[in-house]
């Protein structure tokens, strides 16, 4: 007895989703997360990700499909069916996509707020006393995170990032520390100050899925809370000369021991101390 | 589908053309020739950009910088995204194909203002060679195709100039060509032919047009007030003395947003044309695809923010730019799927124009559902100036516009040339084409995703088995383009020949002969009020025998 093509589609259009949301939960492309956004952003990656692959594998396959199912035989010269419109038809794949879209731009407009990208930014509560006509520009970052730690006793930390070609340099206002490569505690709020010295440049470090652009003439302000330990990159993603390519950076992130030992040992001297 | 004499009104052509192929090197007036001057100018270019592409995924074999130096890098892969775009992509979908076939979808018999047309040919062989002659002579600029200050302001001024100058010039020509069009279409319309019952790349190339005027203008404006910062030292976009670098970006993006629809509305037209021809069905909804094309228009010129996640814009300005970008998946998918429903119960014949077309529908729509993901602000944020970018926009214009100009290379040569091309070299080219293509660009994406920027000459040691994978799918299509040079070139002198109508076509270009002759008709131009007519009962008769003309004589 041949199948209803009903039942036929309906099935095949059930194997697509369910084929497609297990994909997109179980293959992962991203590197460890190593932020408290890093978990957010990979939820939306997930969901994406998902749609993408029920999208992708059922339009090509309806391609296949016609182009085996409809060939033309040989000998074969007649037209095909003289179909110009379907209003019905065409009011579904109007209002399928446009739901899907507007599901997707909601649901990332949540994530967005969940990563703390919607909170108004930050005027002068990063004590420069130049404040008043200079505009900091936001990143995406926690600083809804980073507020509700300071009220909850732990104060972000503080570290002002210059960008120049080709390196990073990282001043600790706390201890006035310069270094070449940053550490910063696992699980506490940090907050950066960027600015260029010259052209453009980027700093992105993959694993917390972070990136903001450092411009000249235009602090910016990035804020995230680590939450593994580890050794990561910092890389520039914007063009900014020949040892673009080159210029990496890495990220430690210590304990909260580990980080006051480095602390300790790099600080300078005080007045009284020397 | 009706066909009556039509009163005298077309306009003559204003000059006697020169005759042999000489009259490609000439200042020709007739659109037909201008048209295939803009096709093999512009796929000089093409092997010129390739050459350069290959050079950088050679340079990328190895994460070190080891096969040129690293500035000589950056001059490459400037001048590989310049090229690319504005000498290859947009003049072949908007100039070569819109000349050769808008006047005849117009029943007209050259463009509203030929000169002028000649003039926006001949301004891009110069532009292109200054452009690229600047690598020999100062070395060429080295900020990317987008050229951002300050680092273009800082880098060596000659080859920067230089490079401000071409994009100018070939700015200036798609504007000449733009203007043209709009004109063509809306002011020489045969009598009697409504605008509802335009060939569908008409509306596309209208659409575009609008798009080239409206926004080309606001780049050269830019480009202008950039060279001012780099020779007169003004300061619009100079941190150093009181500049705004991300002004810079917005105004430019107003411009290569669109550019980025300049470079696919053309090619969707021109798959329009294609499928029902080989699939023997009308184009299916025809009335939404009209539509759809409108509102690509109309949002593609209100989402360019999008490229500007991480400039630090405001968090209002990025919630707005994400859902006008998403929204352009509405009226995209609508073509997408009027072109399934196309396919879906014809008579497909799986020749290489429809397998190229095909293929632009399975690339594209990977690339357009990674836009959607990039129009994500929390995703964007992750992903922005890396490879999954790349790879994106290759999927997009490789994958997209690159496809459809095979595709339509394939369609019209018989028209072009009154001989066929190999079918066998043809699915050959195709198949390495296909496969050298996601061989390429998919893996990019995961690169992307995992660390790996864009504009680089050296990476992490741990990304390199994935580039060379890259790299042997860009071998692949570097191969892929032999049997196609072979194919075009031997086939013009011992293809098949063609007749008239070799596809039992019904836009009005192929009920001339073919080649056709100077002024397009030697009689009337026929009034074709449904190009898209398969499956009616007219065309029950033996089409196989009938040419076209006589099939429009013979049929209503
Ligand atoms: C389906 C329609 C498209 C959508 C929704 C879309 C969306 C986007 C978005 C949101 C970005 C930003 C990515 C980022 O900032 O990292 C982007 C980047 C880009 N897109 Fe598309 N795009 C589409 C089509 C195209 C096409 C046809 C091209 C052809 C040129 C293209 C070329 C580019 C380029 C060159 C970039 C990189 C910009 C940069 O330098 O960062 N896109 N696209
Ligand atoms: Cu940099
Ligand atoms: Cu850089």
């Amino acid at each position: 007895m041949p199948i209803p093509s009903a039942i036929l589609t309906l099935v095949l259009g059930m194997l697509l989703v369910l084929g497609g949301l297990w994909i997109g939960q179980n293959i992962n492309l991203l590197p460890v997360d190593a932020s408290a956004n890093a978990p957010i952003y990979d939820e939306l990656f997930r969901v994406l990700f998902s749609i993408g692959t029920i999208l992708f594998v059922g339009i090509v396959g309806l391609i296949l499909f016609s182009l085996v199912r409809f060939r033309r035989r040989p000998g074969q010269l007649g037209d095909g069916l003289a179909l110009e419109g379907n209003l019905p038809l065409e009011v579904f794949w109007t209002a399928v996509p446009a739901i899907v879209v507007l599901f997707v731009g909601l649901y990332s407009y949540d994530i967005y707020e969940r990563m703390g990208g919607m909170v108004p930014l930050g005027h002068g509560n990063h004590g420069s006393e130049t404040m008043v006509d200079q505009r900091i520009w936001g990143g995406i970052g926690s600083t809804q995170d980073s507020q509700t730690a300071t009220t909850a006793g732990i104060p972000p930390l503080p570290i002002e990032v210059t960008a120049m070609q080709f390196a990073f340099l990282f001043h600790y206002p706390d201890g006035d520390i310069i270094s070449g490569e940053m550490h910063v505690p696992v699980d506490r709020p940090v907050s950066l100050r960027m600015e260029a010295k010259d052209v453009i440049h980027a700093f992105w470090i993959p694993e917390f899925r972070l990136k903001q652009d450092v411009i000249p003439g235009q602090p910016t302000v990035l804020d995230f809370t680590p939450t593994r330990t580890g050794n990561y990159s910092i890389v520039c993603a914007e063009l900014c000369g020949p040892y673009h390519g080159g210029m990496r950076s890495s990220v430690v992130v210590d304990s909260a021991d580990d980080f006051d030992t480095w602390l300790q040992s790099n600080r300078k001297p005080t007045a009284a101390e020397a | 589908m009706t066909i009556t004499a039509p009163p005298k009104t077309a306009p003559a052509s204003p000059s006697l053309q020169p005759t042999g192929w000489l009259r490609y090197l000439s200042f020709s007036v007739d659109h037909k020739v201008i048209g295939i001057q803009y096709l093999v100018c512009g796929f000089a270019f093409y092997l010129i950009g390739g050459a350069m592409a290959g050079a950088i995924r050679t340079e990328l074999l190895s994460p070190v910088s080891d096969f040129m130096a690293r500035d000589v890098y950056n001059q490459i892969l400037t001048l590989h995204g310049t090229v690319m775009i504005f000498l290859w992509i947009v003049p072949v979908v908007n100039g070569a194909f819109g000349n050769y076939l808008i006047p005849f979808y117009v029943g007209a018999r050259d463009m509203a203002y030929p000169r002028l047309n000649a003039v926006a040919f001949w301004l891009i062989p110069p532009a292109g060679l200054m452009l690229i002659s600047s690598y020999f002579i100062t070395g060429a600029a080295q900020s990317g195709w987008t050229a951002y200050p300050p680092l273009s302001i800082t880098t060596p001024a000659t080859g920067q100039i230089i490079w401000i100058l071409s994009v100018l010039l070939l700015g200036g020509s798609s504007i000449f060509g733009g203007i043209n069009f709009i004109a063509t279409i809306l002011k020489l319309r045969r009598p009697g032919l409504k605008l509802m019952q335009l060939p569908m790349y008409c509306w596309a190339m209208l659409g575009t047009s609008i798009l080239v005027v409206l926004s080309t203008p606001v780049l050269a404006g830019t480009l202008i007030m950039l060279s001012f910062d780099i020779v007169a030292h003004t300061g619009f976009f100079n941190p150093g003395m009181g500049g705004n670098v991300v002004v810079y970006q917005h105004l430019f993006w107003f411009y290569s947003h669109p550019a980025v629809y300049i470079m696919v509305l053309p090619a969707f037209g021109l798959v329009s044309e294609i499928l029902p021809v080989h699939c023997r069905k009308p184009l299916f909804g025809y009335t939404t695809m009209v539509y759809s094309i409108m509102a690509i228009v109309v949002l593609g010129l209100v989402v360019w923010a999008h490229h500007m996640f991480t400039s630090g814009t405001p968090p209002w300005m990025r919630l707005f730019f994400t859902i006008a970008t998403a929204f352009i998946a509405v009226p995209t998918g609508i073509k997408f799927f009027n072109w399934l429903a196309t396919l879906w119960g014809g008579r497909i014949s799986l020749n290489s124009a429809v397998l190229f077309s095909c293929g632009f529908i399975v690339n594209f729509v990977l690339g357009g559902i990674t836009g959607v993901a990039l129009a994500q602000v929390p995703f964007d944020v992750h992903v922005h100036d890396t490879y999954f970018v790349v790879a994106h926009f290759h999927y997009i214009v490789y994958g997209g516009s690159v496809f459809v100009i095979f595709a339509s290379i394939y369609h019209w040569y018989p028209k072009i040339t009154g001989r066929m091309l190999d079918e066998h070299l043809g699915r050959l080219h195709f198949l390495l084409t296909f496969v050298g293509f996601n061989l390429c660009f998919a893996p990019q994406h995961w690169l992307g995703l995992n660390g790996m920027p864009r504009r680089v000459a050296e990476y992490d040691p741990q990304f390199q088995l994935v580039n060379q994978i890259s790299s042997a799918g860009a071998l692949l299509m570097a191969i892929s383009t032999l049997p196609f040079l072979w194919n075009v070139i031997a086939s013009a002198f011992h293809g098949a020949i063609a007749g008239d109508n070799p596809w039992r076509a019904l836009t009005p270009e192929w009920l001339t002969s073919s080649p056709p002759p100077v002024e397009n008709w030697k009689g009337d131009p026929p009034l074709v009020t449904h190009p898209y007519g398969y499956g009616t009962p007219a065309d029950e008769i033996d089409l196989n025998s009938a040419s076209g003309s006589d099939l429009w004589r013979s049929g209503q």
